[in-house]
């Protein structure tokens, strides 16, 4: 299980790695290698051209300022969750993180690889969808912006054109008193979750809900934001009742299914993992109200 | 003198080159000018292959030569493979050529060799190897194969079925016709991967100047990969050595002898230069063999106090492509089926079934806990019938410390009656159950189930022939320096086998552990041998080990006494140093060697053999059967199906102890394979016996938050059938662990009615049985 | 394919070497030079046999081109402890625990095991199982692995 050969470029720059991405022919980017490396090993992924980004230091950082957070594509997952900010201001990124791959695949993963490669069930995916995310892509045409929900538009398919390489993304956390949840069911710590659910609640002094955000994920070939239950959510207070109608909103989504786990499980999945981030996310805001 | 290391917890010799990295495994081993072997497998599960084009891939950068069948030497061609284990009932003996030959019957089945500079290199060229095959029918599941009509696996055969026999015993005509209580159930579970995590590798060289051809594999059984070897490439015996080094695990696949060992042996006489083949993962998936995929129907008649009258079954056992080691594994499964239990009457049909895919060959357990599945699985259906307690039913039905010698009425796979030697299993289920407060659990279970949760608990016993025939031998000796040496034909793959031979070798001969050296795993050392599987080494190498280092210090007393004049019984051994007692009268084991060597002008004694060196051929008249009890505590999550160990309790009895640290380690990892079996390792095919589950991310292993640190209780009924009182420990961990925690996953999920006859269980499973038992309820 | 010279330190030692741009860390340390105790399990990023440290962090050496180690500071099990002298704590604590069976996840056990000892020296043991889904066993149900991460982390924090 060895690569076919390729030839190696490791740009300083991020404008000469999208030169090189967009006048070489079959030339792939590579962040942290930890899912386009087996699959070039397996040979699954034959490339002429391999464009390292490892070198290219203005494309690792975490900007946070009071309203948002912009995290460089090539940070790797260990340094955001070593960030005290991001802590503070996401934990329910940082609780995702801890669903993320291992120690190794962490030290080198990065958050811009994950939201290239778009497997349905990438946790930092589905923050991203839950953030209100947005992408940024830089290109030989130049650069723009694309919401999260946009951006992916298919069983593992940016909306990126040929050549144009992702840079960073912004994340929008909630300002204020709020309650989270991450939930996810993989067969073992660590592996690629068959459904999961993340959540952001926020209660108003009556305890009602007042926002609420929703995405599943890992079910469909994208992470899913539950718009009907976030908006039939708020105004009401939170209980085991409300949150089941979101479940079967999460239940009737589109869901993948292989020779080893079931659309119908999925599904089902989806429903409990929603209906238990709720729950969870509702205790948290309720202390957070205290 | 009296025991010193014998049943010591002695850390392992072996650790300190592996902790530095300085271990040796076959990849390890730079041969200069290797060619690297790149294996072109089929993709099909079965198809004719009408030609193999080389042309292209030939003339790619750094490939020396390409291989097909018509290129292999003749002694190769048109042949298959040996089957390792013959069996007289087999009645179709098929076993798979060392290249496809014509017609290629699993994916991953080697169709040619690109030997290559480097691996990079031969991956390219094989890439571009044109395999012009066309699709056969394929005998994808045992279940369908088994049927009149189905698809051949090969088209050599009349039907799929490689055999076809009934074991049976007992008197009664018609014990089910009486019967108070008749239960059915029909048993299926599946196949699951040796992942050692080294992969299988062979490195072969060949010197012409001498003829001699040396082989390194990462193997289990070197002497049959020695035998097979000589037999297929008709090479001088004496001029094949091989040498399993440092080996990464094996489990059962590792003993099984291989096309790559044969195509490396064969193609390093036939280019000259050494050659290298390291499987990879995916070549594991596809071609190193499997096993587990049985159907069992199982019927069970009782009285209704619970107590058994008969037990018949048909065991339909899939082979896979070829049969290498015969019938073993229905066989074992069908001897194992009575376990601990007095059963009056038992009759077993066992059909082994060829499919398109890999072959199976044993696997940590081999055929037992498929047997135990089966047979315990029915226990609790008996319990939960009759309304009692399943420990008890178990307990009323056991075979009683005062009937062993227990003669079962089978004969085993060592052609001897099967005939239990020793063990208290009643007190073995007593133990274990004390140990996991299997009394106290009624409440702790209502009390959880108060808070809606589901915890549930399980048992599950098993008897186990181990230390299997037919010898394994072992060399003592004084080194020139003075040290002992032993070197046998043991072959270890992280047992720990070097510490284990020379806590007894130190113990039997009278010196410091630190003055013996063990070789182990050479052909070259020992020129005869069997291998390591079926828990045999420590009873039969442990025991031609203490018997040649006893052996071994008689003759050093009889030289010294002749070379200090003293009678033997003033004779002691001191190290390294050998006295005469009440003299100051010594001599050095390193000089006694040379005088046992002889010399010219000395005269040997009648009867007293040259040389400060013994042998012993240790072959035990039948096998010795361990048994154990294993108890688990699980907690289900009924909304997703996840399944948490909350405890797990072994009660075990392999007879003595040699070293109880090793035996620990032998148990709780047997028990997370066991888990693995239970509730993760399922290698998924499809309709087309295409595999499914085919990296490590997909075929899921048990990590370390699976696996529950098991509490053991150790008995030791020591066996009257070796000199050391031991019996196997290699298996028990894993033999009745899926039994064990299915039931307690069904005894958690109570409430739900639900019912499984099956693993693993898979979390999707588990959802799907309560769902359909809440809409029948 | 054109070559890369690569510049690498080892264990404290300098190496350089000339590399095709598809050559895994994990080939150049086991075949260019010939540090054999990283060990191949998968080549697909999961078992974690062949974990080492670079620049401080554990990776899968064998999802690392040996050119992306150019310039970098790499540790494998052959340095965690002096050729000639004892066995390092984490090292000594494997053999007194029976970490180890066949040996060959060893390495790369030890290797996160360094990583996470660092990053949380007084964990717990389900802490410990869990830092330790990045490597797989076959041979000991980890048990005493977990045994031997915990009594090192208490050596490690006596003599600190």
């Amino acid at each position: 299980m060895r690569p076919a050969p390729f030839e190696y470029h490791d740009p300083r720059h991020v404008s000469e790695a999208v030169d090189l991405l967009s006048s070489l022919e079959n030339a792939r980017p590579l962040a942290g290698g930890q899912s386009l490396m087996p699959m070039m090993n397996f040979r699954y992924g034959q490339f002429d051209h391999l464009v390292d980004l490892n070198r290219i230091d203005d494309l690792s950082f975490i900007d946070v300022d009071g309203s948002s957070i912009r995290i460089g594509a090539m940070t790797r997952q260990v340094e955001m969750q070593e960030d005290t900010r991001l802590a503070e201001s996401v934990p329910v990124a940082l609780e995702a993180l801890s669903h993320v791959g291992h120690i190794a695949t962490r030290n080198r993963g990065t958050i811009g690889g994950s939201l290239s490669h778009l497997d349905p069930a990438a946790e930092l995916l589905a923050v991203s969808a839950l953030l209100d995310g947005v992408v940024h892509l830089q290109g030989k045409e130049g650069k723009r912006s694309v919401p999260i929900e946009d951006y992916v538009v298919g069983y593992m398919t940016p909306a990126a054109e040929e050549g144009e390489l992702l840079t960073s993304v912004d994340w929008n956390p909630w300002q204020g008193d709020h309650g989270w949840s991450f939930r996810e069911f993989a067969r073992r710590h660590g592996d690629f979750a068959l459904a999961g659910a993340a959540v952001l609640m926020a209660l108003d002094e009556a305890g009602s809900i007042a926002r609420a955000a929703v995405t599943v994920f890992g079910v469909g070939p994208a992470p899913v934001r539950l718009k009907t239950a976030e908006t039939s959510m708020v105004g009401e207070i939170p209980t085991r009742q409300l949150f089941e109608l979101a479940g079967e909103e999460a239940a009737s989504l589109e869901a993948m299914q292989d020779a080893v786990v079931s659309g119908s499980y999925r599904r089902h999945l989806a429903r409990v993992l929603t209906v238990r981030a709720l729950e969870e996310a509702s205790v948290r805001a309720k202390d957070e109200k205290k | 003198m009296g025991a010193k290391y014998f049943g010591a917890r002695v850390e392992r010799r072996e650790d300190e080159p592996l902790l530095r990295g300085k271990g040796q495994f076959t990849d390890d081993i730079v041969l200069s000018d290797a060619l690297v072997a790149v294996i072109v497998r089929s993709p099909w599960a079965h198809a004719r292959i009408d030609s193999v084009d080389v042309s292209e891939a030939a003339g790619m950068p750094g490939v020396h030569s390409i291989w097909t069948m018509a290129d292999l030497p003749d002694c190769l061609r048109g042949r298959q493979t040996p089957i390792q284990v013959p069996n007289a009932a087999i009645r179709q003996p098929h076993n798979f050529p060392v290249l496809a030959d014509g017609e290629a019957t699993f994916v991953g089945e080697p169709v040619a060799v690109v030997l290559a500079d480097s691996r990079e290199l031969g991956e390219d060229a094989a890439q571009m190897v044109f395999v012009d095959g066309v699709p056969l029918p394929v005998a994808a599941d045992v279940g369908t194969a088994a049927e009149p009509g189905a698809p051949l696996m090969h088209s050599s055969l009349k039907d799929n079925i490689a055999a076809d026999l009934v074991l049976q015993f007992g008197e009664d005509e018609n014990p089910f016709e009486a019967a108070e209580v008749v239960i059915e159930e029909t048993f299926r579970q599946h196949r699951g991967c040796c992942q050692a995590m080294e992969c299988r590798a062979v490195q072969a060289q060949y010197d012409a100047l001498t003829d001699q051809l040396t082989v390194w594999s990462a193997a289990q059984a070197p002497h049959m990969v020695k035998n097979i070897i000589v037999e297929m490439l008709g090479h001088d015996d004496g001029k094949v050595r091989v040498i399993a080094p440092d080996v990464g695990g094996g489990f059962g696949p590792k003993g099984m002898v291989y096309p790559e060992e044969v195509l490396c042996a064969a193609l390093a006489r036939e280019t000259g230069r050494p050659v290298k083949w390291t499987e990879d993962r995916r070549e594991h998936f596809l071609s190193t063999t499997q096993e587990r995929d049985q159907i069992w129907t199982m019927r069970v008649a009782a009285d209704r106090d619970g107590r058994l009258i008969a037990v018949e079954g048909d065991l339909v056992h899939d082979s896979g492509c070829a049969a290498p080691w015969g019938i073993i594994l229905p066989y074992i499964a069908a001897t194992t089926v009575p376990g601990p239990y007095v059963i009056p009457n038992y009759r077993m049909r066992m059909r082994s079934v060829f499919t398109n895919k890999p072959p199976t060959t044993p696997l940590r357990g081999a055929g037992r806990p498929q047997a135990v599945f089966a047979m315990e699985r029915m226990m609790d259906r008996l319990a939960d019938r009759l309304g009692l307690d399943p420990a008890e039913v178990r307990r009323r039905n056991m075979i009683r410390p005062d009937q062993m010698p227990y003669r079962m009425g089978l004969i085993y796979r060592d052609g001897s009656p099967l005939t239990y030697d020793s063990g208290d299993y009643p007190e073995c289920q007593r133990l274990a159950l004390a140990k996991a407060d299997w009394e106290g659990f009624k409440q702790r279970q209502s009390a959880a189930l108060a808070e809606g949760r589901y915890i549930g608990i399980g048992v599950a016993n098993y008897v186990e022939g181990t230390g299997l025939g037919p010898y394994e031998g072992s060399k003592a000796r004084v080194a020139a320096d003075g040290r002992i040496e032993i070197a046998s034909g043991a072959a270890p793959q992280g047992q720990g086998q070097k510490t284990i031979l020379a806590q007894i070798a130190a113990d039997a001969f009278g010196v410091p552990m630190e003055d013996v050296d063990v070789r182990v795993a050479d052909t070259g050392i020992v020129p005869i041998g069997i291998g390591t599987f079926a828990s045999r080494v420590t009873v039969n190498a442990g025991s031609s080990t203490h018997n040649a280092s006893k052996s071994l210090r008689a003759k050093v007393i009889k030289f010294a006494a002749l070379r200090l004049e003293v009678p033997e019984a003033d004779i002691e051994i001191d190290s390294r140093v050998v006295r005469a007692r009440g003299t100051n009268r010594s001599v050095t084991l390193g000089e006694l060697r040379q005088f046992a060597n002889g010399m010219p002008g000395f005269t040997l004694p009648e009867g007293l053999e040259p040389g400060l060196e013994t042998a012993d051929w240790f072959s035990p008249r039948q096998a010795t059967y361990c048994n154990g009890t294993h108890v688990a505590e699980v907690e289900v999550d009924a909304d997703t199906g996840a399944v948490e160990i909350r405890r797990y309790v072994v009660a075990h009895d392999s007879g003595r102890l040699v070293n109880p640290m090793a035996v620990d380690g032998q148990i709780q990892g047997g028990v997370a394979h066991g888990i693995g079996n239970a509730l993760f390792e399922h290698m998924h095919y499809d309709d087309e016996a295409q595999p499914v589950t085919t990296t490590l991310a997909d075929y899921l292993l048990p990590m370390a938050p699976d696996v529950p640190d098991v509490e053991i209780v150790h008995m030791e009924t020591p066996t009257p059938l070796n000199p050391l009182g031991v019996k196997g420990a290699g298996e028990g961990g894993t033999i009745p662990a899926a039994a064990c925690i299915v039931a307690a996953v069904e005894d958690a999920l109570r409430p739900f009615g639900a019912r499984f006859s099956e693993c693993p269980l898979s979390p999707q499973r588990i959802v799907e049985v309560i769902c359909q038992s809440k809409k029948v309820a | 394919m054109s070559l890369r010279d690569v510049s690498i330190n080892v264990n404290g030692t300098d190496y350089q070497a000339s590399v095709e741009p598809r050559l895994s860390l994990v080939e150049l340390l086991r075949k260019k030079l010939s540090l054999t105790g990283t060990h191949v399990g998968c080549e697909h990023g999961v078992c974690g046999a062949c974990t080492v440290m670079v620049d401080g962090r554990s990776v899968r050496s064998c999802l690392m081109l040996a050119v992306q180690a150019d310039g970098a500071e790499v540790v494998t099990v052959e340095g965690l402890s002096e050729e000639q002298g004892p066995l390092g704590p984490l090292q000594a604590a494997f053999r007194r625990c029976h970490g180890l069976q066949c040996g060959f996840c060893t390495p790369g056990m030890l290797m996160t095991l360094t990583d996470f000892l660092t990053r949380n020296p007084e964990p717990t043991r389900d802490e410990v199982r869990i830092a330790l889904t990045a490597n797989a066993c076959r041979c000991t149900g980890y048990k005493g692995i977990v045994d031997a991460a915990m009594e090192a982390a208490a050596e490690i924090r006596r003599a600190s």
